[in-house]
């Protein structure tokens, strides 16, 4: 079953490159569009029930592993791909919605699905990569596919918030470069089962100098927080489900390079230290500065970083707990914060989405006031959603590992926790609960279409069913943890990988 | 295997010169930067290589071939620095037209986040009377949605 390995990576390329060509058909490219991402969900679930049994490894184009490029589905690349699929599924369904109750069938902007299928591509990719170039590549197609994205329509803003985004990520491409340079100079290889061998043979100083570059470079892109600030300034300008995709998605891609590095390259944990404080500096810092906000677009960005370190906090325990606590808690951040930025667009189309001007949602929209109110509840960690059960999980590690500093994190986190209960109590208590606060102008309102709607409730059932599969899940994410601490399955298959 | 000298010198010089490229405001020089940085990333790939001859078989002995393998990574990097110096020089090109000028303006940005936390901030202050107790509410100029709490 290996050969489906290589789909999630090689569908949405081929679709990307119909789409293109049929620019001037939307209907053609929405029906590919959604076709691909559908069998794109399906071939990663398959891919999900077949990596239990261990990591599935494809040599791509026949070439002997450690010289090829291999393309690994472990357990930890198979649910990611599952979450990351079904979102970017639910999304474009919502961003046709979108396009329909617009009227923009006129002027279809006909770069947005081949961009969007590439950078569908690129976040796959970026999951399967078994060597640091490939990982690098795939980071670089996301990237470019973001970069025409984010910059959509190209007015001011856009451009303007575009730019620092572009530049932004350009730099942390560098650094990865210079980082995979570095390594394949101490090392002469890329491929990382054959990197577990050699760099222990590595000095300890020069391993110490390879770790921080690759984890510098990472840190950018998952926006970590003395490195974060360019996100809450790019993201909330791009159209609704840009940034919805890009929130549940691109930092999240951060994390897992993070993960994989940390547990597959640099196990043993020197950079714990540094990687727990920087989790207490994300939650803490981003938290503040998301109840600053008014807008809720923008709030929701300081929280997308703030949330990031709760995942940091488990990578930096770096215990078979803490992994597994960050493993389900992507998962639920992932699906969360996509859904709040839906939510956040449809409540834009209500006529704004700074807090001050909105008033009476609950009232005037109430399906609205459903759709924010369980994702909202569901990310401040109320019992029993699943940030909750991620947030006690990522605690009880913290506990069993015991140390001053895991106690500090811990009390930062449960800070956080509170005052996100307070950010978002905020948006119900001003945008839904009280009275009408303004009228708004004709026409600033537009009504949303019924796909919009559906593609955002099934984003909420879904993150309402990961409290309901949470048993499993919670099971798998643990399998997950082990796999990856092991080391030794991954390495084994992909060595013997291309032998088959 | 020993690096040679003259690269790593041209490494540290393209790094500090794009360094501070990239630290300017105007879009172009940090199109300039981004792209003297690629090209120290590049020849840093290229110094991981052992040098020798060309590695085609019959060429040279394999003993003596240099690695081919850093070469097609470069290859492949130029080629991504290719489509995103294009890509910026659209943008700083879009951008030039519609303000004139191709300056980062993040101050706009920044100034705005400002103003949005100091009006947040009166808001909150006018929801709950009794946390009143911040703020310098002497520029309070956006404060009109204050009323309504």
């Amino acid at each position: 079953m290996t050969w489906l390995v290589p789909l999630p990576v090689v569908m949405p390329l081929l679709g990307a490159a119909v789409t293109l060509l049929m620019f001037r058909r939307p209907r053609v490219q929405r029906a590919v569009s959604i076709a691909v991402m559908t069998s794109t969900l399906a071939v990663a679930a398959a891919l999900l029930a077949l990596s239990s049994a261990g990591p599935l490894v494809v040599a791509v184009g026949g070439w002997p592993v450690p010289l090829g490029i291999v393309l690994v589905a472990d357990r930890l690349a198979a649910l990611m791909l599952v979450v990351s699929s079904g979102v970017t599924l639910c999304v474009l369904l919502y961003s046709i919605g979108q396009r329909a109750a617009d009227g923009d069938e006129a002027a279809p902007l006909a770069v947005y699905y081949p961009a969007y299928l590439i950078l569908t591509a690129g976040v796959t990719n970026a999951f399967l990569a078994g060597d640091l170039f490939n990982l690098y590549v795939g980071f670089e197609i996301l990237l470019a596919a973001s970069y025409v994205l984010i910059t959509l329509g190209g007015t001011e803003t856009r451009v303007r918030a575009g730019t620092t985004y572009v530049v932004v990520s350009l730099l942390s491409s560098v650094i990865f470069l210079i980082g995979i340079g570095l390594v394949y100079a101490a090392t002469g290889s890329l491929n990382m089962a054959q990197l577990v061998a050699r760099l222990d043979a590595v000095p300890d100083g020069v391993r110490l100098l390879l770790q921080s570059m690759l984890l510098l470079a990472f840190g950018i892109k998952a926006a970590v927080f003395p490195l974060s600030a360019w996100l809450p300034d790019s993201y909330p300008t791009a159209p609704a489900p840009v940034t919805a995709v890009f929130a549940g998605l691109l930092t999240k891609v951060g994390v897992y390079a993070i993960i994989r590095v940390e547990t597959l390259l640099f196990p043993g944990g020197r950079m714990a230290d540094v990687l727990m404080v920087a989790a207490l500096a994300t939650l803490v810092v981003g938290i503040l500065g998301a109840i600053a906000q008014s807008g809720i677009k923008r709030m929701l960005s300081f929280i997308l970083v703030s949330h990031i370190g709760y995942l940091l906090f488990g990578i930096g325990l770096s215990s078979r707990a803490g992994i597994a606590a960050a493993v389900f808690y992507t998962v639920h951040h992932i699906v969360i914060l996509t859904t709040l930025f839906l939510v956040a667009g449809l409540i834009e189309r209500q006529g704004s989405t700074a807090m001050e001007r909105l008033g009476g949602l609950a009232r005037t929209a109430p399906v609205l006031g459903l759709l924010f109110f369980l994702p909202a509840f569901n990310l401040a960690g109320i019992p029993p959603f699943s940030g909750f059960i991620g947030k006690l999980g990522l605690m009880s590690a913290g506990v069993n590992e015991g140390s001053p500093l895991a106690y500090v994190v811990i009390a930062g986190a449960l800070l956080t926790s509170l005052l996100t209960l307070y950010a978002v109590g905020r948006v119900w208590n001003l945008a839904f609960w009280r009275a009408p606060a303004c009228a708004f102008p004709e026409g600033q309102s537009r009504p949303s279409s019924r796909l919009m709607l559906a593609a955002t409730t099934a984003l909420v059932v879904a993150g309402v069913a990961l409290t309901l599969v949470a048993g499993p899940l919670y099971d798998f994410s643990d399998a997950t943890a082990a796999e990856l601490l092991a080391r030794a399955p991954y390495v084994h298959a992909v060595l013997s990988g291309g032998a088959q | 295997m020993t690096p040679s000298i003259l690269l790593l010198v041209a490494v540290g010089v393209l790094f500090a010169a794009g360094v501070t490229l990239l630290l300017e405001r105007t879009l172009t020089r940090v199109l300039l930067g981004v792209i003297l940085l690629g090209n120290g990333a590049n020849l840093v790939i290229l110094l991981a290589a052992r040098p020798g001859g060309p590695p085609i078989i019959g060429a040279a002995e394999v003993a003596d071939m240099t690695d081919p393998l850093p070469q097609a990574m470069i290859l492949t990097a130029i080629v991504i620095t290719l489509g995103m110096t294009a890509f910026l020089l659209a943008l700083a090109y879009r951008s030039w037209r519609l303000t004139g000028e191709d300056e980062v303006q993040d101050d706009i940005e920044d100034h705005r986040i400002m103003e949005l936390a100091e009006r947040a901030e009166a808001s909150d202050a006018a929801d709950v009377d009794a946390e009143d107790d911040g703020g310098d509410e002497s520029d309070d100029d956006g404060m009109t949605e204050g009323e309504e709490a």
